[in-house]
């Protein structure tokens, strides 16, 4: 028996569950999370092992975290490393700066320490300019000077031709020494240099907090007597990486949450393609599932006011979670966006208080039921006409239907997985009112899609590069693409037997003739223990 | 009137109204411009009819693929030496910048070089939107050669081209850019005052001020922009609808597709097809053309009235599609011949938007 745990570390709660090897789930657990985050995760561990025997408990291999310890770093621009940017692409580049659109308070967080050397590549891997071996050691002396704990290198078309951003990692470790933690960019994004060369600074700029993290995580872990477990990190497209690998970067963990709880919804109903609402507190989420993987952003995502271009999750967010305040006016009812978040059980009208939500409508209309002695929905129909609820009801059920609607591909009826703690809001009965839907589900241990899905993520490669097809057929193309991003998925730990590729998209190079494509290549595997 | 950092960014959002989908994301381009406006002050915008016949005036833009300049960004120098370059040989000074087209990148790029030099920038162009090939400029209907041009790239490389028309001179120049790494910088069609004036599309850039102005304002007070904007443009509302379908195909170097719409409120039950060959093209309902290049198609969000290229354009969008009459110039029958749906490969006739009968 090889067992695994899964755990989401949220907001307001920390969830644990434990899958055996046939991915049945044997234990769930859901506790508060912590100031410390680590003590949450060790509770979290604690009480989903309480529930299961000491043979199984010895049985568990893996330990999956999906967190936002990172996250959290970034926006409260909290213990970040003092970072030397070195951009490699001189004479072309020079006309918008490193960090040019970063806001101020991260700069002086992380020193605004950068340099511009000659080199690069072009789209089909000609050199832009020879590489300068003495300017970069040049860079490294002055970084060194400047106390800079960590280094972010980015060179033109890295992602077609990485040699330049690797000949200067080497200087730049024979100057700064071999503890120096260095982020190469195309390890980090894809084509869009400004985007790639923010989302490796970030990086850079976790490296002083990551080893931090990994190492409370560990022993919290070895603290519930868990020995030879492998631990996980989770990443933004749903799938593991190592804590070694997670050390270097930490970046890539940063929207693993929506991500998990997507994957998990697919995982728990079997559905590989349809549309997933996470209705939490504040918000509803709306995504795409498709091949069993959240359809990706196609445009720029901002984290913490910088703008990446990481493989995120397309999301709609509507303000329809289960702590929303409903307002009534004249003729109309608009939700939100404000929420009362955790004060619903104190201020919301089912607990005494005054202000309606969401989750008050439901209860006044008596289609669900708390289990609270606290809470008693009868005072909502004292306070609000039962017509009144009805209509502030079909809101609900019209934003949603909105949502869905906006987020499908095409026009056919698809399957829709309700997931996370507020989907009370919407009543069982009324799933069939969703137009454009073949069918609504709400899977057992829907509250735990999060955790779940950290439990069954894979393990994946990708690639994303310009090909020149005057010098190779489309075919060619491809196939590099594909054996590219299955050497990273096996490097990672997959098992070579289970690979499929999962993503491939062709993308022509608009207002340039001749025959360069862009191929986005995606694989995935099953963990190897 | 001058250009700042608030007029960046109304041009970049009403170049992208008029760009009509096309012409690649602004944002480099936008902060190419920031750059030099915070570094050299702002740019002095000057009206085209105010300017002396014979004072000499440069087009300045970016070709190439949007996909290469984000990832291979200007040095921010290649333009500047093209116009350097193209004032030496013609033995002349130029007075001001004049920008080719009011779309995407193209409308930031010759503020960014207008602010190094410490040049004004003409507040007119050659499109009044944007269109994909050098000869698509109302200054080659008044028979002004795009050549002499200089083709530059961030090494310093300079290529002379001198074509023996306009279309040679597109071709020409595309291929240079290839070579150069698929992004160049170009100073072409240089004329004097008194061809401007007659040739050029008057007032391009105030109107994309006013339009991304329009925008910002509506926005912050909580307004839906549009009917604004379709006052502002003398255009008209041609459908709102939602998304239904998008298709895409790729040849020789451009995106082809069309998009789908199924009509809501007022024209629910109804299809609209748009034909985009990356800017759009041809706008039919229920089968039946209702408008065509070079009147301007744009297709806005119908929420917030923000402009989608034809790359953003997703199924499920809500959406208002809004025609605007295209500059008199173009109706003309070299005006056609040049940027009409004919040139496109479309076996129509161009019939002016405001002939077309309202859809309702």
């Amino acid at each position: 028996m090889r067992l695994r745990i899964g755990i989401d570390v949220g907001g307001t709660h920390t969830d644990a569950v434990i899958l055996d090897e046939n991915n049945k789930i044997m234990s769930v657990a859901k506790v508060d999370t912590t100031q410390d985050v680590t003590s949450g995760i060790y509770n979290a561990l604690e009480s989903v092992l309480s529930n299961v025997d000491i043979t199984a408990k010895m049985s568990i291999r893996a330990v999956m975290f999906g967190t936002t310890h990172f996250t959290n770093a970034i926006v409260e621009r909290r213990n970040l490393a003092r970072v030397g940017i070195l951009r490699i692409g001189k004479p072309a580049t020079e006309g918008i700066k490193p960090m040019a659109s970063l806001p101020n308070d991260l700069v002086n967080a992380i020193g605004g320490i950068w340099e511009i050397v000659s080199g690069g590549h072009e789209f089909d891997g000609r050199e832009i300019w020879k590489f300068d071996e003495m300017a970069v050691g040049d860079a490294a002396k002055s970084f060194k000077q400047m106390d800079v704990e960590s280094v972010a290198i980015v060179s033109v078309f890295s992602p077609v031709n990485p040699s330049h951003e690797e000949k200067a990692a080497k200087i730049v470790t024979e100057i700064l020494g071999e503890t120096i933690p260095i982020t190469l960019s195309y390890k980090i994004g894809s084509l869009g240099l400004l985007e790639r060369e923010n989302g490796s600074i970030l990086n850079a700029a976790l490296s002083k907090v990551a080893p931090l993290v990994i190492d409370a995580l560990e022993r919290a872990v070895n603290k519930v007597g868990l020995n030879n477990v492998k631990l996980y990190l989770t990443q933004n497209d749903g799938t593991l990486m190592t804590l070694d690998y997670a050390k270097k970067y930490p970046v890539k963990t940063l929207a693993c949450g929506p991500t998990n709880s997507m994957r998990g919804a697919a995982f728990l109903t079997g559905v590989k393609d349809g549309i997933v609402i996470d209705i939490g507190g504040t918000t509803a989420l709306i995504g795409v599932i498709s091949h069993g993987f959240p359809r990706e952003s196609t445009v720029a995502v901002e984290i913490g006011g910088v703008r990446t271009n990481f493989r995120m999750p397309d999301l709609l967010a509507v303000s329809c979670g289960g702590g929303t305040i409903v307002k009534i006016l004249d003729s109309k009812i608009e939700l939100g966006p404000e929420s009362l978040g955790f004060r619903i059980t104190s201020d919301s009208i089912a607990w005494g208080g005054k202000i309606l939500t969401t989750t008050d409508v439901i209860l006044g209309l008596g289609e669900a039921i708390i289990d609270d002695p606290a809470c008693k929905p009868e005072r909502v129909t004292q306070i609000v006409s039962i017509e009144k609820l009805r209509m502030a009801y079909n809101k609900i059920l019209e934003t949603l239907e909105n949502a869905i609607d906006k987020m499908k591909t095409s026009i056919d009826p698809v399957p829709v997985i309700l997931v996370g703690g507020g989907g009370i809001i919407v009543s069982k009965k009324d799933y069939s009112r969703f137009k454009g839907v073949s069918k609504v589900l709400r899977p057992e241990y829907f509250q735990f899609a999060n955790a779940i899905g950290a439990a069954i993520a894979q393990v994946g490669g990708e690639t994303d590069r310009v090909f020149d097809l005057d010098k190779m057929s489309r075919n060619d193309a491809i196939n590099s693409a594909i054996q590219t991003a299955s050497e990273e998925a096996i490097a990672a730990g997959a098992d070579s037997k289970t690979l499929e590729v999962v993503d491939l998209e062709e993308i022509p190079l608009s207002y340039l003739p001749g025959n360069a494509i862009r191929i986005r290549c995606k694989v995935v595997g099953k963990l190897g223990f | 009137m001058k250009i700042g950092l608030q007029e960046i960014e109304d041009i970049a959002l009403g170049a992208a109204v008029l760009g009509t989908g096309g012409g690649g994301d602004p944002y480099i381009g936008k902060l190419l411009a920031i750059d030099a406006v915070e570094k050299n002050g702002d740019v002095e915008l000057i009206d085209p009819q105010k300017v002396n016949d014979h004072d000499f005036f440069v087009c300045i833009a970016a070709m190439g693929a949007p996909t290469v300049i984000v990832e291979k960004i200007p040095s921010g120098s290649e333009a500047v030496l093209a116009l350097k370059e193209l004032e030496k040989y013609l033995n002349k000074k130029v007075s001001a910048i004049v920008p080719i087209e009011q779309g995407g990148l193209n409308s930031q790029i010759p503020i960014a070089v207008a602010a190094k030099l410490n040049l004004p920038m003409v507040d007119c162009d050659g499109m009044g939107r944007a269109f994909p090939e050098v000869q698509m400029v109302t200054f080659h209907l008044y028979g002004i050669s795009a050549t002499p041009m200089v083709v530059c790239d961030e090494r310093k490389n300079s290529v002379l081209i001198k074509a023996c028309d306009n279309l040679w001179a597109e071709r020409l120049a595309r291929a240079v850019t290839v070579q150069m790494g698929g992004s160049a910088f170009t100073a072409s069609f240089p004329m004097e005052g008194f061809q401007l004036k007659q040739a050029c599309i008057p007032n391009s850039v105030t109107l994309s001020i006013k339009i991304g102005k329009t925008i910002r304002e509506a926005r912050s007070k909580g307004f839906n922009p549009i009917e604004s904007l379709v006052k502002l443009l003398s255009g008209k509302i041609i459908f709102r609808g939602k998304i239904v379908d998008v298709i895409r195909r790729t040849q020789a170097g451009f995106t082809r597709g069309e998009v789908k719409l199924e009509g809501l409120e007022e024209h629910s039950g109804r299809t609209l097809v748009i034909d985009f060959q990356n800017e759009n093209l041809i706008a039919k309902l229920n089968g039946k053309i209702i408008a065509t290049v070079p009147d301007l198609i744009t297709i806005l969000d119908t929420e917030t009235g923000t402009p989608i290229t034809t790359e953003g354009l997703k199924y499920g969008q809500r959406v208002t599609v809004i025609g605007i009459p295209c500059n008199e110039k173009w109706r003309t029958k070299k005006g056609l011949e040049t940027v009409g749906p004919r040139y496109f490969g479309y076996n129509v006739e161009y019939v002016p938007l405001e002939q077309v009968g309202d859809v309702n």
